[in-house]
């Protein structure tokens, strides 16, 4: 038992320290929407960032998007514009912009903010004060993104 | 559009139905007697153009489950709200047909449903409850449990057909007003207002979903999700949860003036109760 407590410990440094220079959600600083400073102060990971994007829980992005893609995955949505091409369609800033919060780049847009964690109302508690993704989750899914090329 | 399989058709779909709209045939014939699933839109709805009953947006196969009341799931329910009204209950030793004779004589109430009554407004469960606790001594139904839903279906089913008719000005003004606010309040993690899915995207599909209007004249309505029949407030519980935001509570004076207010933005639409969605 004590040494599972400890490899789970040892787990969540590792987590904690992967990331140098995370900037904190309210810290974010746009220009015209776009974000030009990585929020962990690192790369992404373009594979996790595919499973982010697909995953219900975490950026569930085909509720509203087609993504050629993604094809093996059921059921996407039309809510959005189609995905294919958006890495030829926008730079890293702009995309890193449109994932944590769409809202300064398209005003009143139905498409939720995804790295912000303040200004909700009536979340619910569980969710309260929390981005809905993390700040490496959210450079995973631009660099994702960024290899959708037509 | 280059669309996966799943989604031609499910888009193929939603194109028929307005197809046939344009053909005056999509109306919903239910045993013989054909139910109006769109009308011009009222003019205080004033980004419609047109009210679209949510059969529309369903499957061919659900849609298949309402036209006829022995495929119906929730005709299962009617029969034991036509049991409860029969039914003696409370210190009076009373039932409902002890007052009102003919459940038929209910023709029309469904549609002017919420409705003010000396200064409150209340909905067809309150009126129940009301009756059950004032006039039979009872205890009052759960807002959205199995009697309570049995019971609104069976006297919902008697306006089948008539046009929703709700008041909005006089002293329902200020109810109304309250529940347009609360339609286009962006609410929870995800920040969304009622309008956001269901005035600007209706027709869109959202993952497995075509999102309709949102209306409510089909309620207490039969989902195959959870194969009961689900309360007005309890579908709006379950959207506010989808967006993460906390619901307000059944019966509560939010739900009812949304429901008020949601009930005017399908003025003309027929009552279908109890109709069948997935
Ligand atoms: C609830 C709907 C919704 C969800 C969920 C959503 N989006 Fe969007 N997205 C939109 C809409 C709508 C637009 C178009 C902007 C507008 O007009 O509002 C858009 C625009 C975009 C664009 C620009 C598209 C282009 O090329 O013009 C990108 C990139 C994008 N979204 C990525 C994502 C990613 C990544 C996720 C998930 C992490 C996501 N979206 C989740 C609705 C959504
Ligand atoms: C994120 C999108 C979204 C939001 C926001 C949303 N809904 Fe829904 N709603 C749905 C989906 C999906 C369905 C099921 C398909 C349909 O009927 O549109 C649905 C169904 C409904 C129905 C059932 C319609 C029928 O014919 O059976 C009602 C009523 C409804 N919503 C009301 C509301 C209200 C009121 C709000 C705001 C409190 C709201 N919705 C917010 C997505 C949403």
């Amino acid at each position: 038992m004590k040494r599972t407590i400890t490899a789970v410990s040892v787990v969540f440094l590792g987590l904690s320290s992967a990331y140098a220079d995370i900037t904190a959600p309210n810290d974010v600083s746009f220009e015209d929407g776009a974000v030009e400073l990585s929020v962990t102060g690192a790369g992404g990971n373009a594979e996790t960032g595919r499973a982010v994007f697909l995953n219900r829980k975490q950026g569930n992005c085909l509720a509203c998007h087609v993504n050629s893609d993604a094809a093996d995955a059921p059921f996407h949505g039309d809510v959005g514009p189609s995905l294919d091409g958006a890495g030829d369609r926008w730079s890293e800033a702009e995309l890193r912009g449109i994932v944590t919060n769409s809202k300064m780049t398209f005003e009143d847009t139905i498409m939720p903010a995804f790295y912000i964690e303040a200004g909700y109302n009536r979340p619910l508690e569980k969710f309260a004060g929390k981005s809905i993704l993390s700040a490496g989750q959210v450079e995973d899914v631009v660099a994702y993104l960024l290899t959708l090329k037509e | 559009m280059g669309l996966k399989p799943v989604l031609a058709l499910a888009t193929g779909m939603i194109v028929a139905s307005f197809v046939a709209l344009a053909e005056d045939s999509a109306n919903l014939v239910i045993e013989g007697e054909t139910i109006i699933t769109t009308a011009p839109a009222p003019d205080h709805a004033e980004n419609l153009d047109e009210v679209f009953s949510g059969w529309l947006f369903r499957s061919k196969e659900t849609q298949a489950l309402q036209l006829d009341d022995f495929d119906n799931p929730g005709f299962v329910f009617v029969d034991q709200g036509i049991d409860l009204f029969n039914a003696v209950d409370g210190s009076e030793g009373k039932s409902c047909a002890a007052c009102h004779e003919n459940v038929e004589d209910f023709a029309g109430l469904r549609t002017q449903m919420p409705r003010v009554v000396d200064g409150d407004l209340q909905t067809m469960e309150e009126q129940v409850n009301a009756c059950r606790t004032e006039r039979m001594g009872a205890e009052p139904w759960k807002y959205s449990g199995a009697q309570m839903t049995s019971m609104t279906a069976l006297i919902g089913l008697q306006s089948r057909g008539l046009p929703m008719d709700v008041a909005i000005d006089g002293d329902a003004a200020p109810y109304w007003e309250k529940g347009k606010e609360l339609y286009y309040t962006r609410v929870g993690q995800l920040d969304l207002a009622c309008s956001n899915c269901h005035e600007a995207n209706y027709g869109n599909m959202i993952r497995a979903d075509n999102l309709s209007q949102g209306q409510i004249n089909g309620f207490p309505t039969y989902r195959l999700k959870n194969a009961k029949l689900n309360s007005t407030h309890a579908r709006f519980k379950g959207c506010m949860k989808n967006v993460r935001a906390t619901p307000y509570a059944e019966g509560s004076a939010e739900f009812k003036a949304l429901e008020l207010y949601l009930a005017s933005r399908g003025q003309g639409l027929a009552v279908e109760t109890p109709s069948v969605r997935n």
